[in-house]
């Protein structure tokens, strides 16, 4: 299948960018990511740029990829990253705008990658249990109700890719540091923890 | 060279008491004055980076994501073991060291596995407390699963996330030090070299991913938790990222390397699809309980599944194996797949694929149980393949996951380099020559909260280190060193682009040196190997400049160095004239097919030391001794 990818290009941070049109060939099987790849090889060989893109372990899990894909964070379809979109999602012919998140805490590195260390520094500024190393009980001597287990790993799941920053108007971290607070503040061991106290209100 | 494995005599149940006693300690005020470099911040590097903060040392951790967070251990899906026993079905310590041993085909050491069995119980212990939302019974307790065919129920689990989790714990930790002050955190920075000064290692040259900058840092000790070199096969299931090159650069400034021809293929991947496919899918071992899995009796059979009748179907695996069946362990059920694919009778496009039929199970059990059990693995097939499972059978094929081989380590987990340790997956030293399933995030964190934190203190303590500056001679040559492979890739500006190359190599490693290998195989990989590797230094082309974000310079780099170790695995492979766990060498078999280990002749660690730009790698031998569990036969029929 034929498809046109209209990406943003930008060199640095300090450049300004514009938007560049490719008509690729699809296969219906690959992921967008992977007709990035092909887009890249073919610029390559023809001695331009490749596209820079974030992406690692491409199962939807570490969290690298993502970018805006007609105005939409990771595209069309609920609960995907773009590394597991796969292209027969769109139709023949279609064109796709493909844009990096559009969000001030996440300055533009080049291309359609973003420099995301605020959420580094969300995490470093309290989102933890204070235990070191050595001082931990038996595993079992900390009772923690199903429930209460299961509703925090629904909240660890989250993989900071930084679509809700992204897709946020007001390009709020609150969907990322409430599933942090979440997580840790369900759970018995961390609603003692001092810098999680203003969240021991939580309901267990 | 001689190696030490510094292993304690004695009984092994006391011998990491033992020797934690013996060990020198770092009193606490002077901890600040040493200066400890991490390189990784994966389950490893990360739970080491966080605990040696706790301790007071100077810390500086680097990573070549843009987040410690994003290591690949994130992706581990199944479990960790641990000898916890609470389900108080006669599991123990001496039982999980046994299981370990026996399933690493009695080529692992046996201090070192004692050791890890029974550090497991203590990581459960910390990961609770840090919040790793582990999987509960209703009354509030752990609980747990069995796993890789293992008898007793030792696996905990978040879900099928176990490796994000505890990584995120391990991250916590790590970002609680990086706010105290203890560890500095350095993302988006790729390890180049190792520099060893007077034979020790005492610093490494960076660079900066985004800016291209090359730095030199210098500490009192070096550890490298940099993961395995599964992308040497080009399609793993390893991340993009996942690389040899701190590992390798480590090897050749003197650091030897272990059993490199000792990897795992996992048997239930997504197979590949096209030629420009990236990466293969992992799903979920569970699936073999209930799948029953078939190829075409006859030859290039082109019918759709549903056409093929019951007696034109070869259920291989129960032919073969009738005891075991469809759940014979993953090195036999990924031979075996291989082995119906060069027969011509693999499935798909591409014809390198099996089927994996639930249609039995569903008429025997109902659509809904299997849904219960396997409905967000269906899911993830279907939206990865397009194809329903529960209509039609799932196409598998193997899939590279792991590594057992790594740099060479003592007990203390210190290299042949005397101040680099090396931690995780990137050291060759506790799964033999095939790992257990949820064993290695149990290994990666047993190094990095519970082992490197005594074994560094008593290295520091032990010897008095002199200043070092970056005016050394040693310093500036090294990043000399470093600069000048980057220029050549560079410079070369030929037709080729970074990744065809490594595509090319990829095949030729998997077709020699993957699932089955042969002598005349691998000598041909290894002429194969070089030719494509003069080939590249000739005519790749790296567009761009080292002064940026240049993700294709990252790539040449890596490649540059797999091609290097793709020889070595052969030359490794090809040395060991007997099949052990993940190495099937196709002369040497029992008459029905099974992996024939020649105890006499190879019960050794085969470590290579680097010989030197185009001279041969030179082996020295650890001879293993087994004084608790002896060395049988594996038989699945």
């Amino acid at each position: 299948m034929k498809l046109t990818l209209k990406i943003w290009r930008q060199t640095s941070r300090k450049e300004s960018g514009k938007f560049v049109s490719y008509p690729v060939e699809a296969n219906p099987d690959m992921s967008v990511l992977e007709l990035l790849d092909v887009l890249n090889e073919q610029l390559i060989e023809k001695g331009e740029y490749p596209v820079a893109f974030e992406h690692d372990c491409r199962e939807g899990i570490c969290g690298s990829c993502g970018f805006m894909i007609n105005g939409l964070a990771h595209g069309p379809l609920p609960a995907t990253t773009v590394c597991q979109l796969t292209v027969r999602h769109f139709k023949d012919g279609e064109e796709l705008t493909l844009e990096p998140w559009r969000a001030r805490p996440f300055p533009v590195i080049k291309d359609l990658a973003v420099d995301r260390r605020a959420f580094d520094r969300i995490i470093a500024s309290g989102g933890y249990i204070s235990v070191s190393t050595g001082s931990a009980p038996d595993g079992n001597a900390i009772l923690v109700p199903k429930e209460a287990a299961d509703r925090a790993m629904d909240a660890a799941a989250c993989i900071a890719c930084g679509a809700c920053v992204a897709a946020c108007p007001n390009a709020s971290a609150a969907l990322y540091t409430g599933a942090k607070i979440t997580h840790l503040g369900v759970l018995p061991q961390g609603s003692r923890n001092v810098t999680c106290e203003p969240f021991a209100w939580w309901p267990r | 060279m001689e190696l030490n494995s510094r292993l304690p005599s004695g009984p092994i149940e006391t011998a990491w008491d033992r020797t934690r006693f013996d060990m020198k300690l770092v009193n606490p005020a002077n901890k600040r004055r040493h200066s400890v470099i991490v390189v990784g911040s994966g389950l490893a590097g990360g739970s080491a980076a966080a605990t040696l903060g706790e301790l007071g040392y100077k810390v500086s951790c680097f990573c070549f994501q843009d987040s410690p967070r994003r290591a690949h251990s994130i992706a581990a899906q199944g479990g960790i073991n641990a000898a916890k026993n609470y389900q108080n079905d006669g599991d123990s310590i001496y039982r999980l060291f046994y299981d370990t041993v026996k399933g690493g085909d009695f080529r692992a050491r046996e201090a070192n596995v004692y050791r890890l069995a029974q550090i497991s119980v203590e990581i459960i212990d910390q990961c609770v407390a840090q919040g790793v939302p582990f999987a509960r019974e209703y009354g509030g307790t752990l609980t747990n699963r069995s796993f890789g065919g293992a008898q007793v129920s030792r696996t905990f689990y978040a879900r099928g996330q176990t490796g994000q989790q505890l990584l995120l714990g391990a991250y916590q930790a790590l970002e609680r030090q990086v706010e105290n002050g203890s560890v500095t955190m350095y993302a988006r920075t790729e390890m180049l070299d190792l520099i060893v000064i007077n034979g020790r290692a005492r610093g490494v040259v960076t660079r900066h991913l985004v800016t291209g900058e090359m730095n030199v840092h210098l500490a009192d000790a070096v550890l490298l938790a940099t993961g395995g070199y599964g992308n040497v096969f080009y399609l793993s299931t390893n991340a993009k990222g996942s690389n040899v090159t701190a590992a390798w650069r480590a090897h050749k400034r003197g650091a030897l390397f272990a059993n490199p021809c000792y990897t795992q293929i996992h048997p239930t991947c997504i197979p590949v699809s096209g030629e420009y496919q990236s990466k293969l899918t992992l799903m979920s071992e569970s699936l073999r309980n209930d799948g029953r899995i078939w190829v075409p009796k006859k030859k290039g059979d082109k019918r759709s599944p549903d056409q093929i009748p019951e007696d034109e179907r070869d259920y291989y695996l129960e032919r073969r194996y009738p005891s075991f069946g469809n759940l014979v362990p993953r090195d036999v059920a990924s031979r075996n797949a291989k082995q119906v694919c060069d027969e011509g009778r693999g499935v798909g496009e591409t014809g390198l694929g099996v089927y994996l039929d639930f249609g039995a199970a569903i008429q025997r059990l109902g659509r809904k149980t299997i849904e219960e059990r396997y409905g967000n693995l269906f899911d993830m097939y279907e939206r990865i393949t397009d194809e329903d499972p529960y209509r039609v059978p799932m196409r598998i094929y193997p899939a590279i996951h792991y590594t057992m081989g790594g740099l060479w380590v003592d007990y203390h987990l210190m290299s042949t380099i005397p101040g680099l340790f090396v931690l995780g997956e990137a050291n060759f030293s506790d799964h033999g020559a095939n790992r257990l399933g949820a064993s290695a995030l149990m290994q990666g964190l047993s190094d990095g909260y519970f082992v490197i934190p005594y074994t560094l203190g008593d290295y520091l303590a032990n010897n008095k280190l002199e200043p070092v500056s970056v005016s050394h001679p040693d310093v500036r040559n090294t990043v000399v060193s470093a600069e000048t492979t980057l220029k050549r890739l560079l410079s070369v500006n030929g037709r080729r682009t970074v990744d065809s190359f490594h595509r090319q190599l990829g095949k030729i490693v998997w077709d020699y040196c993957g699932m089955s290998r042969n002598a005349a195989g691998l000598q041909h990989a290894i002429g194969e190997i070089q030719s494509l590797r003069q080939e590249y230094w000739q005519n790749v082309r790296v567009p761009g400049t080292g002064d940026d974000f240049n993700q294709s310079l990252e790539k040449a780099g890596r490649v540059a160095d797999f091609f290097e170790l793709a020889e070595l695995m052969c030359v490794d492979a090809l040395h060991r004239n007997e099949s052990c766990g993940g190495h099937f060498r196709e002369e040497y078999q029992t008459p029905d097919g099974e992996a024939q280990r020649d105890d006499e002749n190879f019960s050794y660690v085969a470590a290579w030391e680097y010989g030197g730009a185009g001279n041969p790698a030179t082996l020295v031998k650890e001879p293993l001794e087994f004084d608790y569990v002896h060395p049988s036969q594996r038989s699945y029929k």
